[in-house]
Formats: C-alpha cells, sequence, structure tokens
C-alpha cells in the first residue's frame, strides 16, 4: 500500500472512510469521470452502515461484494464466518437492525442505512452477552468455527421468541415455550461439523430463562 | 459473479420501468436465492433493481373480508401476523415449514414465489438443464429424481417447485397483484406458476418488467380450519419430498367445503381439484379420503428415484385430512 493510497483510508471528517484505490485511480486519470459512469460501468457505489454502533461512510463498494464480504474483508471483523457460502450453515449469522439473517446471501449495498450486530458487538465492553456467557458455562462448541453464528443467531432467536413468533412445532403461539423441541427447531439454521447440538440447546435453555432476559 | 449494476428502486413504476428498458435486469427481494444463483453462475444479470424498500410491506384486513399481504412482507413477519395464524392456518404453517430463521426474516413474499427449482442439476452449470439453457436436455430423466415430480411433468423438465408458501396460498385460491407497463392486473395463484411443458426456462406466466405488489387472499372461512403437512428427509430446514396443504369444513358427517393443494411433487403448486370434487357432499371418511387421494394420484407418473412418493403423498393427504375430520 502506498502513501497515498494510506492517505485516502483516513478522513477525518467521518469516523471511518475507506476508498477503493482502484476507483480513485479512475477518477484521478479524468475520464471517465463522473461518478455516474463509474458505478454504471464498474457496479460501485457508497454505502453507509452502523456496525457495532460505529458508522462507517464506504464507497466505491463492489456491487457484487456480500455483507458479509465487506464486514470480514473490508471492515477487518472476522469473527463472522464464511461456511457454505449458500446460506444453508448459518456461520455467518449477524443481526441486521436486530433480525438474525444469512449474511453471505445478502448484497452489501442492500444495507445502506441499516445497523448490523456482528458477534465483535453482542457484549457490552467486558460484560458477555448472556447467550456468549451461556456457550462458555456449557461448553457449547468444540472448534469454534460454526461458534460465532450460532450465538448471534441464538440473539435473534430468544427476541423473535420473546416477540411471541411461533415456530413450526409450536403449539399455542400465544404462549412460546422455549422447549428442546423449540429450539433445536428454531435454530435448525445453524450447522455444528462437530456435534455441539446438546451443549448447544443446553446453552440456550439457559439463556432463554428470565434471569438472563435483557 | 459476473459484475453488474445495483439500483434502488424509488417507486413501483419507476422499477417496471427499469426492466423494461433492459431485458437483462432483474428485480431484486430477500437475495436468499438470486444471489446464490449469481454466485453460481445459474443467473447472470447486468442490472439488479432492489425493490426491499418499495412501501409493500404490510399486512390488510380489507372490508370485504380479504386479506392483502404487501410483497415485501417477510416470511417470518407473514407466518407470525395474527390474521394468519387464525384465519389461514395452513399458511402460516407452510411459512414456517419452509427454510430456516435466518431466510424466513431475508425472504420476501414475492420472492417466495419467484423461487426457483432446487434441481441439483439447474444448479449445477455443467450439466445440460433445459430449464437453465433450452433444449440442452434434461439431466435429471434418468438420473437423481427423489426430490422430482410425479405430477404434470414433461419429457423436457422433471423439477418441482420448492415453496411451501405457495403450495398453501394454492389451496386458498390466493390471486398475485402484478403492476407492469401497461397497468395492473390480478393473476390466479394456480394459474401463476407453469407446468415445464416444452418451455420448462418459464417458471411463471409473469412478462419481464412485471412487478409482485401483493398477494390477496380471499375471505375463504373454511380456511379457519386447516393444516399443512410436510414429509422430508430431515425434520428441519429441508424441502418437501412431499407435502400436503388441506383446509376442511365438516358438517353432521358430511363435508361441506373442501381444499386441498400439493407440494413438492410438480413444477407448480398442485391444487388437487379431483380430490376436492369427490369430497364435496360425501362423507368425512378414511374410505372417502382415500378413493380421493387415489382418484388425483391416477394421473401420477414416477421416475425409479421417486416412485415411493405416489404412497407417500397419498398417505400424507389421507392423514391431513383425518386429521381435520377427527379434529372438526
Amino acid at each position: 500500500m502506498t502513501a497515498s493510497h494510506f492517505a485516502l483510508l483516513v478522513d477525518a471528517n467521518v469516523d471511518v472512510q475507506y476508498r477503493c484505490p482502484v476507483y480513485k485511480r479512475f477518477t484521478a486519470a479524468g475520464a471517465p469521470s463522473s461518478l455516474e459512469r463509474m458505478a454504471e460501468l464498474y457496479g460501485m457505489d457508497s454505502l453507509h452502515v452502523v456496525v457495532n454502533g460505529a458508522r462507517y461512510d464506504l464507497e466505491g463498494v463492489d456491487s457484487r461484494t456480500t455483507l458479509l464480504d465487506l464486514i470480514r474483508e473490508r471492515l477487518h471483523l472476522t469473527g463472522s464466518k464464511k461456511g457454505c457460502d449458500h446460506g444453508q450453515c448459518g456461520a455467518c449469522t449477524v443481526l441486521v437492525n436486530g433480525r438474525r439473517i444469512n449474511a453471505c446471501l445478502s448484497l452489501a449495498l442492500t444495507h445502506d442505512g441499516d445497523a448490523i450486530t456482528t458477534i465483535e458487538g453482542l457484549a457490552g465492553g467486558d460484560t458477555l452477552h448472556p447467550v456468549e456467557a451461556a456457550f462458555l458455562e456449557h461448553d457449547g462448541f468444540q472448534c469454534g468455527y460454526c461458534t460465532p453464528g450460532q450465538i448471534c443467531s441464538a440473539a435473534g432467536m430468544l427476541d423473535e421468541a420473546r416477540q411471541g413468533q411461533p415456530s413450526y412445532v409450536t403449539d399455542d403461539a400465544d404462549h412460546v415455550e422455549l422447549t428442546d423441541a423449540e429450539i433445536r427447531e428454531r435454530m435448525s439454521g445453524n450447522l455444528c461439523r462437530c456435534g455441539a447440538y446438546v451443549n448447544i440447546v443446553a446453552a440456550i435453555r439457559d439463556a432463554a430463562r428470565p434471569a438472563h432476559g435483557s | 459473479m459476473k459484475p453488474f449494476v445495483y439500483e434502488r428502486a424509488r417507486d413501483a413504476a419507476q422499477a417496471v420501468a427499469a426492466l423494461v428498458a433492459d431485458p437483462d435486469a432483474v428485480f431484486l427481494g430477500g437475495g436468499t436465492n438470486l444471489v446464490d444463483h449469481m454466485r453460481l453462475g445459474v443467473a447472470s444479470p447486468d442490472r439488479v433493481v432492489d425493490v426491499t424498500r418499495l412501501p409493500f410491506d404490510r399486512i390488510e384486513q380489507l372490508a370485504d373480508g380479504r386479506v392483502c399481504i404487501g410483497a415485501n412482507v417477510r416470511n417470518s413477519e407473514l407466518a407470525a401476523h395474527r390474521l394468519i395464524r387464525t384465519r389461514y392456518p395452513m399458511l402460516s404453517q407452510a411459512l414456517l415449514a419452509g427454510a430456516s430463521g435466518q431466510l424466513r426474516n431475508m425472504a420476501t413474499t414475492a420472492g417466495n414465489l419467484m423461487q426457483r427449482t432446487r434441481c441439483v442439476y439447474f444448479q449445477n452449470v455443467t450439466t445440460p438443464c433445459n430449464k437453465r439453457q433450452p433444449g440442452s436436455g434434461c439431466s435429471a430423466i434418468g438420473g437423481y429424481t427423489r426430490y422430482h415430480a410425479i405430477l404434470g411433468a414433461s419429457e423436457h423438465c422433471i423439477a418441482v417447485h420448492p415453496s411451501d408458501m405457495a403450495v398453501a396460498m394454492s389451496a386458498l385460491d390466493a390471486r398475485v397483484v402484478v403492476l407492469g407497463p401497461s397497468g395492473e392486473r390480478r393473476i390466479p395463484l394456480v394459474d401463476f406458476h407453469r407446468l415445464p411443458g416444452d418451455e420448462p426456462e418459464r417458471d411463471t406466466v409473469l412478462r419481464h418488467g412485471e412487478l409482485i405488489t401483493a398477494v390477496e387472499l380471499p375471505a375463504l372461512p373454511v380456511a379457519a380450519h386447516s393444516l399443512y403437512r410436510k414429509v422430508r428427509d430431515r425434520r428441519s430446514f429441508a424441502f418437501a419430498l412431499v407435502s400436503v396443504a388441506a383446509a376442511l369444513d365438516v358438517r353432521g358427517g358430511t363435508i361441506a367445503d373442501v381444499r386441498i393443494a400439493f407440494g413438492g411433487v410438480a413444477h407448480k403448486p398442485w391444487r388437487a381439484t379431483r380430490a376436492e370434487e369427490i369430497l364435496r357432499g360425501t362423507d368425512a371418511t378414511p374410505e372417502q379420503f382415500e378413493r380421493a387421494a387415489d382418484t388425483e394420484l391416477a394421473a401420477a407418473r414416477s421416475q425409479p428415484g421417486n416412485a415411493f412418493k405416489v404412497k407417500m403423498l397419498r398417505n400424507t393427504l389421507v392423514a391431513a385430512l383425518q386429521e381435520l375430520a377427527g379434529a372438526a
């Protein structure tokens, strides 16, 4: 990285600002000059997101970038993992405006203005999120690769249950009770190749208790 | 992934105009299927028009009792909505039987209808597929057919439509509200998806540039007593081998009204009209349920890998109707 490229990464006017060196080179060369033309040719655009409470004003975001790749490769928050990259394993699960989604299947540019929480942002300072604490307490992992997705997914799922959202195994939607069957059904979008499911379910059951409710 | 221009639609008319102006442009909803297909090379649009910010995000009961579901309502919201849970339980159950919690938070109502088959040969760009590349042949015929059609297939394609939601909507006589360059039209959901025939590349009757804005459900009192039963290879987060959406109204032992649709067995949600005809006005007995199932399935044509589906579907339908009759 050259000094001029590095200078582009720092801008005192905003919290954090990144600029794509390629994008800058084209605009500096004169023609093609207009931003619209650049976006038209290269599918790049600006993007404003809040991730874990920090605002990012990004420019030159390639339209092909997924939210997962943006978080990992551009913002260097590598807690969210790329497992299958097809929405089948859940390792990439993050919360967008409080709702859990698969970041690997979501184009970054669709998230302009959104507030995103990754595994790095769940804890409040040194105080672990109840789901994080419960995973430690119950050994809810072995290799740990699926864990950030499991924990973000569980945090989102507990909110869904508190809001009274039913699942396929819910008998009485007016009184959602997080039995083991409910937890397993609601967490089926997160796979664990180590097979730590028994302890994952125990951790989530523990975190779901009212004492841990946030 | 092939480079493309990303564009956020300002309003519905502009979104339609953007597609009309570009034959290689597509609408983007939740992205759960399209983004995957763009990465796999199954889809390679040069322009992606994001319609998720358009204001079609409400579920409303209209004065005449119809329920209007906005195209952008997420699957999880629709499944949890009280109107849907109480008046159309089969729809809530179908939604909850599909995908995972994360995917249901992303997937939209319109996108669910527009999702494409999960036929392994369609999703693998190295294998011939008439749906992905017309005229190239069907790799599924004579290949892996466990998840393929037993009803309404053709010599060109034996893929199935993967949606659970659409199966319930088919049974419910839903209508799809569509905005096109020449205005709005309503398409009955039973006519929205196509059988493959000799044009398997066409999943639906939508024309390029037409935008789904809503799905309407009729008042339909029989739907309050309904269910969705799905059989799959694992208990959760799997596509259907077979599924049944059924609603039943039994009065004094006689069937006053009934609605039935099948999933996982055809290129479109399969509305079982022959079974419904037999059941209306007859006794709600296991024998009649079996007769209705056998009549509907007389047209079934299975592949070596999915012959089990005929009996599985018959048994699933009979069990669903017995459950509804028993709880009546």
